[in-house]
């Protein structure tokens, strides 16, 4: 497996993300800043959270449209993994790889602290080696995580099992409780918590850790 | 050519902004203000001087970078 992470001017869990495959592959993965035009030999990418272009204009607009991802796109539209973590996501959302919009949290504060989430598609390539219904804690640390589409697109998800995970308590006001969603075809994930920053005991959780090696597993 | 592009939420959309801007007005003792609703401006020039061409190109910006057709609407002005 080759993993890639893609590096956005202020992105800040790059690192992070990296760390997290590195544990789960026992490899450094790639890091591609946000201005190369192709994509080194890759086979799995994750855009990572942070501030991308300063969340200028709406949160990830602006990366949506840097030169690297008209690859990442085409990749992704080609089937490769690609999972979207918090400003990821975002950015997601903005290329139309995945549905919807990330607005201001309903209560306008920024979001940092643990969260439970429940696991609704356990069928997914990144969550498949969890049960219906299990319990994952994660941190959120966001401002603009307040999940919305129209009432047509999530009756559309959740028939096509495409919720990948729900809050338990919602932080942000998204709609349906929605933390993390699919792209029809199933191999694009994009989720507002942060996986990458739980992986050992010692960063207060190893949630993260079962989640990169059940992606990794499916993906290898 | 100048063009003004006003950006706002949809209807329906939640503005948690506006709504504590609202919240404010109120407790400064303006009544009666109600549907507050929060947007942007932006302004730039262009290089055309034919205002359908200059509306043609300012359009294109915000479908591809400007506004966000999910959750926003946007509004051209052209002025010479």
């Amino acid at each position: 497996m080759k993993p890639a992470v893609i590096v956005f001017p202020a992105s800040n869990c790059d690192r992070d993300a990296a760390a997290a495959l590195e544990h789960a592959t026992g490899k450094a993965p790639l890091m591609v800043w946000h201005g190369e035009a192709s994509l080194p030999d890759t086979d799995f990418i994750i855009l990572p959270g942070g501030f991308s272009y300063g969340d200028y204009l709406r949160s990830g607009a602006m990366a949506a449209k840097s030169p690297i991802m008209r690859a990442v796109i085409e990749k992704a539209k080609a089937g490769t993994p690609v999972i979207g973590i918090c400003n990821g996501f975002q950015t997601l959302c903005e290329t139309g790889l995945l549905p919807g919009a990330l607005l201001r949290n309903s209560g306008l504060k920024f979001v940092c602290r643990n969260v439970t989430l429940q696991v609704e598609n356990d069928r997914s390539m990144f969550t498949g080696a969890f049960q219906k219904g299990a319990y994952l804690d994660f941190p959120v640390a966001h401002h603009d995580g307040n999940y919305f589409a129209d009432d047509e697109t999530l009756t559309r998800l959740e028939g096509d099992g495409r919720i990948a995970f729900r809050y338990v308590d919602n932080p942000n006001g998204s709609a349906r409780n929605i933390a993390g969603i699919l792209n029809e075809a199933g191999n694009v994930l994009g989720m507002m918590p942060h996986p990458e920053r739980v992986i050992s005991p010692l960063l207060g959780g190893v949630d993260g850790a079962a989640f990169f090696k059940s992606v990794v597993e499916a993906a290898a | 050519m100048k063009a003004k592009i006003t950006i706002t939420l949809k209807n329906g959309v939640l503005d948690p902004q506006g709504k504590a801007i609202e919240g404010a007005l109120a407790g400064l003792g303006f009544a009666g203000a109600s549907d507050v609703r929060q947007g942007k401006v932006i302004e730039l020039e262009l290089e055309e001087s034919d205002e359908t061409a200059a509306r043609a190109k300012a359009e294109e910006m915000c479908k591809k970078l400007l506004a966000n057709p999910v959750m926003e609407n946007y509004a051209i002005e052209i002025m010479a």
